[in-house]
């Protein structure tokens, strides 16, 4: 099989590998990740399962310690080590923990990942062009030349018209937005069918985060990319996201088509999320924040709903056992009165 | 592995300082002890000599260890046992002299430096440079030159030598003191430099300076050691660990190793302690700054 | 900033005369007693009678053009009693350079690669082996390896090449033995911090191959803490090696300088003691140098602490 850098990006996205069209490209199922902290294992992640398929974009939503970073790096297997796994995470059709050696490289390279801060991300004594083209260079066995005229021309798609003199540059010479603009870059360039965006716009202030985020979601269109959007911010993974996953405490509690986020949240977690930001067109006394404050996978109580200590709508049934996801209305959600919620949760809950 | 302990709160200083040790675990507990151990040789060392460790008597050179003479006699016939435990004095002495003197200059100026900054910290900085271009045990043969051999002549010039170093590292810690938002406060509110320093600034570095006086008081030992066994520091027949090697070492190659190893010994052995216990005391410090 | 160091350092060399008790006469005599007329001679050669600052012109402008006055106990020059014995001491501090950096190095990047036994025993041994001092580990591996197994000589130089290296051996690795601890374990926790660091996470989620990750990111950008430790050890063996050389009968310059400290032979004394500075002084730019030279962040002048 053709090296997917060599076939340039888009014909590598919609090139069949194996697997029967309309399948997912990825699939997590159960994931469930253990760290050792200080000499003892702690949930960060529990029963996790989200499937992304060709081309199509999903955010995932969650706040600090929600596991939502964590979940990435399963993905590309670059947890730190002693990390327990359990569950399975299957890459067009394979088992991605089963790769080894030159298996786990490609697929590697096939998915890209996209870190949050670009400085500490790039090496700081050499070249950026050395970072842009060295995936081409080392593991595709593209030479030097070749790699760097690639390289030229994918800054100019993100927006860098003089490429070949900041390819000479060093990471310290250039300014944040620019150095992630040159990730984007560099991820792209491998020719990957699935973008890791790990909150690649929080480091950076806030008109540069509206261009940066536009080139990426230009350019994953253009190449036909799938995309996990990783982010804690609701708004904007609806925005560009087709569908939305919401983590809470290691735990996923929703999944929705982005477009009904708003409008028939599935459970109240991501009501309360959607409804605390302050909306530009209203006036509001008080700001409505969700009482107490977010808990990691290892802090949630195991017999019960995890965000049943501030929820408002919290009852008996929702302290007895861990809620399952339920199916309803094309979406998921892990709450034990899903069902009966529906359609009342984008109220106020009563002040 | 050794978690921060917190600087501010309401626990009382002693207890702090417990909580500092407890938590260097047992690598650092049992270098405290040793320390602890050789802190009361140095003190009572010649007291509890069970011999007369300055009294020579020829005959009785290089005989091995019978009965109560534990370690045998050294090249003069001294039973080396007694000559160790008097030599703890002056082997800890020393380092501890020049532990106080740099670290309280280096402070000191390290703190200046770091509160005025601007030229004063341009010359202190500068002027510390320089000193960088000595070598502690270049200096410390350089004085004795001078001012004739003897503990004090070294122990000084090492003091000296050191000062960059230290005032080096409390420099940064001090600048980064100096930056924090409640300095700012404190100073906006009236409060003056000097107690400024003294009440706030100086506290919150103390245990980086702790830290450092510990890893200092090792590089002393062994620079002072090395000076006595150079015979330009401690001068025989004063017991002293540095003095015991340089005078036994023909004992080496004529086949009596003990004197001169059990000295080296004493003095890899409490160095060790130190380090260690530096070294834990370093990384807390480190944590605590976090 | 090392032309005023040299400057400074070779102005308090200088001084270090005037501190000592009595008038610079008896200084420079060593305290033994002079005829009259040497006292004359004295005071033309050295321009005692003249502004303090004067005479350190003189003396600083003799130095610039290799006269460094003459030693008081053997009556020669102290340029040409140096230039005897240079070699020795250099020999000496390049040797021991050479097992530090070959074998610390070395042994740090092993342990700081792979975690695990060899790991474990590294921590162990260059925990103890940094706490020997220089002069300790002189007579335990003279006890060792000259007396008990016979291997090396004990003591001395050696007559031709070969010779020297069999007798600077022992030496060599007194002095390095304390260094070469320390530079393992900077090594191994350079090599771990770097292991741990985001960009080479971003490497190996690219699916470079680990030989390249190694290479040119863990182990390129460790060089730099790695040179500067290296460097600063190296720097420090220029000092320490007068004590090894005492401990081995060596006859290099620290051995001589110790020697005429005892004797009080000032102009000796300078004379040594200058151009240990000045050595020191070079190495640690040169550490400078190279490490503006790694890190394209720095600008020459400025070493990060």
């Amino acid at each position: 099989m053709s090296g997917p850098g060599q076939a340039g990006p888009v014909a590598s996205a919609l090139a069949p590998t194996g697997s029967t069209p309309g399948a997912p490209l990825l699939e997590v199922a159960g994931l469930t990740v253990l760290l050792e902290v200080n000499q003892t294992k702690r949930a960060v992640l529990r029963d996790v399962s989200l499937t992304v398929r060709p081309g199509e974009a999903v955010g995932l939503v969650g706040e600090s310690g929600s596991g939502k970073s964590m979940t990435a790096r399963a993905i590309d297997r670059l947890l730190p080590r002693g990390a327990e796994v359990e569950g399975s995470i299957r890459f067009g059709g394979a088992d991605v923990a089963a790769l080894a050696g030159a298996d786990l490289r490609r697929y590697r390279s096939q998915v890209a990942m996209i870190f949050q801060d670009p400085r500490a991300h790039t090496n700081p004594v050499r070249r950026v062009g050395d970072f842009v083209t060295e995936a081409l260079r080392t593991s595709l066995g593209v030479n030097a030349a070749e790699a760097r005229r690639r390289a030229v021309d994918m800054l100019t798609q993100v927006g860098i018209d003089d490429g070949a003199r900041r390819l000479r540059q060093y990471p310290h010479e250039m300014s944040g937005g620019m150095l992630q603009r040159i990730m984007i870059a560099a991820a792209l360039l491998t020719g990957p069918r699935l973008l890791l965006a790990d909150e690649p716009t929080t480091a950076l202030d806030v008109t540069t985060q509206a261009e940066v985020m536009a080139i990426l979601d230009g350019l994953r269109r253009e190449f036909g990319l799938a995309m996990l959007f990783i982010t804690h911010d609701l708004e904007l993974a609806a925005a560009i996201c087709d569908r939305t996953v919401v983590l809470y405490a290691g735990q996923v509690v929703e999944v929705r088509a982005s477009a009904l986020l708003h409008t028939d949240p599935l459970h109240p977690y991501t009501a309360a999320l959607a409804a605390a930001r302050p909306d530009i067109a209203q006036t509001a006394h008080r700001l409505r924040a969700i009482p107490g404050r977010p808990l990691s996978a290892f802090e949630a109580p195991d017999g019960e709903c995890a965000f049943a200590p501030r929820c408002a709508y919290a009852s008996d049934i929702c302290r007895t056992a861990v809620p399952a996801p339920v199916e309803l209305d094309g979406g998921i959600s892990r709450c034990a009165r899903a069902h009966e919620l529906r359609g009342h949760l984008q109220e106020a809950p009563g002040d | 592995m050794s978690a921060a302990v917190p600087l501010s709160g309401a626990i009382s200083r002693r207890s702090r300082a417990w909580a500092v040790l407890r938590a260097t675990g047992p690598a650092g507990i049992t270098s405290a002890v040793i320390i602890a151990a050789a802190i009361f040789l140095a003190m009572f060392g010649p007291l509890l000599a069970p011999y007369p460790p300055n009294l020579p008597n020829l005959s009785l050179a290089w005989v091995g260890p019978v009965g109560s003479h534990l370690l045998g006699y050294d090249f003069e016939g001294r039973d080396v046992l007694s000559r160790l435990l008097a030599g703890a004095q002056t082997a800890m002495l020393g380092p501890l002299a020049v532990v106080l003197v740099s670290m309280t200059a280096g402070t000191l100026l390290a703190v200046i430096a770091a509160w005025r900054r601007g030229a004063s910290d341009v010359v202190i900085s500068s002027g510390l440079d320089i000193l960088f271009a000595f070598p502690g045990i270049l200096l410390a043969v350089l004085a004795a030159a001078v001012f004739g051999a003897g503990l004090l002549a070294a122990a000084i010039a090492l003091s000296i030598a050191y000062l960059p170093y230290v005032a080096r590292v409390l420099r940064g810690a001090a600048l980064r003191e100096r930056s924090q938002p409640y300095v700012a406060a404190l100073e906006v509110q009236g409060a003056s430099a000097r107690s400024i320093c003294l009440r706030h600034l100086i506290p919150n570095i103390a245990p980086l300076v702790v830290a450092q006086a510990t890893i200092l008081f090792g590089y002393a030992m062994v620079d002072l050691a090395a000076v006595s066994f150079l015979g330009l520091g401690v001068q025989p027949p004063t017991a002293n660990w540095g003095v015991m090697i340089s005078e036994n070492q023909t004992g080496i190659l004529q086949g009596y190793p003990l004197p001169a190893l059990a000295a080296g010994v004493c003095i890899v052995v409490v160095v060790i302690a130190v380090n260690v216990l530096g070294e834990r005391l370093f990384e807390q410090a480190q944590a605590a700054r976090g | 900033m090392l032309v005023a160091s040299l400057l400074v350092a070779s102005f308090l060399i200088f001084a270090a005369l005037y501190l000592s008790p009595g008038n610079p006469a008896a200084s420079l005599s060593g305290g033994r007693p002079l005829p009259p007329g040497s006292i004359r001679i004295l005071d033309a050669r050295y321009h005692l009678n003249e502004p303090f600052f004067a005479q350190y012109w003189y003396w600083l402008d003799n130095v610039l053009h290799g006269n460094l006055g003459i030693s008081i106990a053997v009556r020669e020059n102290v340029s040409t009693l140096i230039a005897s014995r240079i070699w020795t001491t250099a020999g000496l501090v390049l040797y021991a350079s050479l097992i530090i950096v070959v074998l610390g190095v070395g042994l740090g990047v092993v342990s700081g690669l792979r975690p695990g036994r060899l790991d474990t025993t590294t921590l162990v041994v260059t925990a103890v082996s940094a706490a020997v001092p220089a002069f300790i580990a002189a007579i335990v591996l003279i006890l060792l390896f000259a007396v008990k197994l016979r291997w090396f000589p004990a003591l001395g130089n050696g007559t031709d090449f070969l010779s020297n290296v069999r007798h600077f051996t022992l030496p060599a690795v007194a002095l390095a033995a304390a260094s070469l601890a320390i530079v393992a374990r900077v090594t191994r926790a350079s090599i771990r911090e770097e292991g741990d660091r985001e960009h080479v996470q971003t490497a190996v989620s690219r699916g470079i191959p680990a030989r390249y990750v190694i290479r040119r990111h863990i182990l390129r950008n460790a060089a730099i803490p790695i040179t500067t430790i290296s460097g600063i050890t190296i720097a420090s063996l220029i000092a320490v090696a007068a004590v090894v050389e005492v401990a081995f009968s060596l006859n290099g310059l620290g051995a001589y300088l110790v020697q005429s400290a005892e004797n009080k032979d000032l102009a000796v004394v300078q004379g040594i003691s200058l151009v240990l500075v000045t050595a020191f002084v070079v190495v640690n730019l040169l550490v400078d140098v190279l490490y503006a030279v790694l890190d394209p962040r720095v600008v020459l002048g400025s070493r990060a602490q």
